[in-house]
Parts: C-alpha cells; sequence; structure tokens
C-alpha cells in the first residue's frame, strides 16, 4: 500500500499549493507540533507562528506560516492560512520587515496573554530562520 | 475606459475566483465544528448570536469610484430596504460604510446612523488585511455590544452583465444550509472545540468580508465595462448624428454663396 496522501494548502488569494504525493507533513500546531503521516483521524486544530514542512517523494519543503487551520479528513489535508511563504523564496528583508511589524504589535500595552505568545512565537520562528 | 475596465476584470475576476476554495474551506470547517458542538447554550457568541435581535448594524461595500453604471446604487437600494425594514420594525440601525461612493449615496438620508467609514482608496488591489481591519472593526463592535445583527451588503458577480446584490448574515452565523454528509464524521479537535471554534469565527467575519470584497472589485469592474461600452456606442452614434448636421450646414452655407453668386452675375 502507498504511503502518500494529498495535501493542500490555500491562503485568502489564492490556492497555493496542491500537491499528491506527500508523507508527512509536519505542521506547528497550537499545542505542539504534530506530523501528519497516512490514516491519520480525521483533526482539525490550528496552528501558531511556525515552519511547516512537507515530506514527499520529490524532496522536502518548508514554510513559514503566520496563523492557519488545518482540517485532515479522508487523506486529505487541507491547511488554511492568511500569510505562508515557501522558505527557499523568503529573503532576509522580508524576515526583518514581519520581524518589525510583530515587535511593534509587542510593543502595544493592550495586547492579551495569548496574543503575546503569539507574537514570542512568531519572532523566536523568525530568529530561527534568519 | 472600457478597454481599461476589461483588463482589470479579467485580474478581479481571477483573484475571485482563486478566493473561493479559502472561504469555502473555512465554511465547511466551521459546519463541521458547529455539528460538533454538543452544547449549544455554551457556544461562542459570533455563532449563536447573544439571544437579542435590537440592534442592527450593516456594512455596505460599494466601490470608491464612479462611472460604473448602476453598481452602487444597486446595492444602495438594496441595503435601503433592508434599512427600510429594520427602522419599521422599531430597531436601532448602525452603518459602516466600506468605499466613498457607499457613503456619499447615503449620508443625505442616514447620515446620523453611519458610525464608521472606511475606505481603501489606496490599495490598489484587494487584499485580505484590509479585510481583517474591517473584521477586527466589527468583531471589537460586537465585544463592545454595540450590537446584536450584522449583515454586510455586497454585489456578487454573476457575469460581466449581471451582477446580484446580496445581502448576508454574518453575526450570528447562518447555519441553516447544513449538509447532510457532513456531519457523521467524528474529529479529533485540538485544543477543545470551542477554543477553536471562538478563534476561527473572528477569522470567518474577516474571510467573509474578504469575499465580499473580491465579489464587489470584480462586480465593480464589470459593470464599468459594460456602462463603458455603451457610453462609447451612444457617443459614437452622437458623433454619426452630428457629422451629417455639420455636413449639412456645410453644403447650406455653400449653396446660399453660390446662389447668390449666380443670381449677381445675372443681374448684370
Amino acid at each position: 500500500m502507498s504511503e502518500e496522501y494529498s495535501v493542500e494548502i490555500v491562503n485568502p488569494e489564492k490556492s497555493f499549493l496542491s500537491k499528491n504525493d506527500v508523507t508527512e507533513v509536519v505542521v506547528p500546531a497550537f499545542e505542539g507540533e504534530i506530523g501528519i503521516l497516512k490514516d491519520h483521524i480525521s483533526i482539525i486544530s490550528f496552528l501558531k507562528p511556525g515552519i511547516i514542512k512537507i515530506f514527499s517523494k520529490s524532496g522536502e519543503e518548508s514554510f513559514y506560516v503566520n496563523d492557519g487551520i488545518i482540517e485532515f479528513k479522508d487523506n486529505n489535508l487541507s491547511i488554511l492560512t492568511s500569510l505562508i511563504l515557501n522558505l527557499k523564496d523568503i529573503n532576509k528583508e522580508k524576515i526583518s520587515e514581519i520581524q518589525k511589524s510583530a515587535e511593534e504589535e509587542l510593543n502595544k500595552s493592550e495586547i492579551n496573554d495569548q496574543e503575546k505568545y503569539l507574537l514570542d512565537q512568531k519572532l523566536e520562528v523568525l530568529k530561527s530562520i534568519n | 475606459m472600457k478597454m481599461v475596465a476589461a483588463a482589470k476584470l479579467r485580474r478581479a475576476q481571477e483573484s475571485a475566483e482563486k478566493g473561493r476554495p479559502y472561504s469555502d474551506k473555512m465554511n465547511n470547517i466551521i459546519l463541521n465544528l458547529s455539528n460538533g458542538i454538543s452544547d449549544i447554550d455554551n457556544a461562542p457568541k459570533l455563532l449563536s448570536g447573544n439571544g437579542e435581535d435590537k440592534v442592527h448594524l450593516c456594512v455596505v461595500m460599494t466601490s470608491d469610484r464612479g462611472l460604473c453604471g448602476g453598481f452602487n446604487t444597486n446595492i444602495i437600494k438594496k441595503a435601503k430596504l433592508y434599512f427600510q425594514k429594520i427602522l419599521d420594525e422599531g430597531k436601532t440601525l448602525k452603518i459602516i460604510t466600506v468605499g466613498t461612493k457607499g457613503y456619499d449615496q447615503l449620508k443625505r438620508l442616514y447620515g446620523d446612523n453611519i458610525i464608521e467609514r472606511i475606505s481603501f482608496k489606496e490599495s490598489k488591489n484587494v487584499n485580505y488585511f484590509d479585510a481583517e481591519k474591517v473584521g477586527k472593526i466589527v468583531i471589537e463592535k460586537f465585544d463592545k455590544n454595540e450590537f446584536d445583527v450584522c449583515a454586510i451588503f455586497y454585489n456578487q458577480f454573476k457575469n460581466v452583465i449581471t451582477q446580484i446584490p446580496q445581502e448576508q448574515q454574518i453575526i450570528p452565523l447562518k447555519t441553516s444550509e447544513k449538509e447532510e454528509n457532513s456531519s457523521e464524521d467524528n474529529y479529533e479537535f485540538e485544543p477543545e472545540e470551542d477554543e477553536i471554534l471562538s478563534n476561527l469565527l473572528p477569522k470567518n467575519i474577516s474571510t467573509q468580508i474578504f469575499k465580499a470584497m473580491l465579489e464587489n472589485s470584480a462586480s465593480e469592474q464589470g459593470s464599468r465595462m459594460s456602462a463603458m461600452d455603451n457610453a462609447t456606442r451612444n457617443a459614437g452614434e452622437m458623433v454619426d448624428k452630428l457629422t451629417i448636421e455639420y455636413n449639412r450646414s456645410r453644403q447650406a452655407a455653400i449653396t446660399k454663396e453660390l446662389i447668390e453668386i449666380i443670381s449677381g452675375a445675372e443681374s448684370l
């Protein structure tokens, strides 16, 4: 039996990526990373800022996401996200741009703990890829 | 201008079509989630409403530019019908206008009801972050209990000639169109359903607004294209008519002069 399933990543503007030959996807879920293999139980979860890793026959790809929701059902993984960047295309300027806006956000007084947590996460991830 | 609109239309239409999977998927997930919720009474307020129906917030989405035929007027007409219904029932009406043209048309009759006006004149293309801004404003106001029910008005793009003004209620979310087959699945949720829902619903509002903005921009260009097409044709007809009139009067002047010369020569 094959070990592959399909993944689709959509952002509001367009369908970002669609693949039929992935073997594993690692997503930064809110309560920790989840690795999803074929025949995983149906799951809905949301993401914190982090790196999505997609392993497929054709190789490994990594993407930075800001936030998102994943739904896995019948060996179809859908990832909805408002901002996604392929780590291959990303450049330092773009990263520091996001980093700067996150820092500004963090300095605002009226933010709650959850927002603060998410922003901290974001900065950490950005630093790690920078 | 027709050519410009036609070129823009293609782009707007493309992005409207590309944007659909996102909002469809979002809708699906929310449907699945809301079916999974066992305790309806404790459901997030964005989903079930706060139990009251007194203050209505209407988000009227129009274009920033004119010369697009009946595009804005159609939305406004639809919205005004709704406003009248709300006011007749003795409820309070609050309006947010998105796009300058809507504000221009509504300020005379409903100036006092307009609580906010937003315009994205600077943004060249419709983007999600603009929609998120509108969504945040709406959610903020809902959290402060400033309204009970929220509806958005926009034009749905069907084809170049037809745009259908739409009224869509986003708070509380209408889940009447439940799909039968989707309720069977048992999902694992991480974290809990309620938590996911309360995070997802604000996003859904932004997404719905974004969808409306995309549909609107495609409709605007379509409407402008047909309006400008008509204008070009009408102007062409007018040019033909005026050319004939010009030629005739020139000929008349020439004939008159000739007659004068000839009759002058004859009298000698």
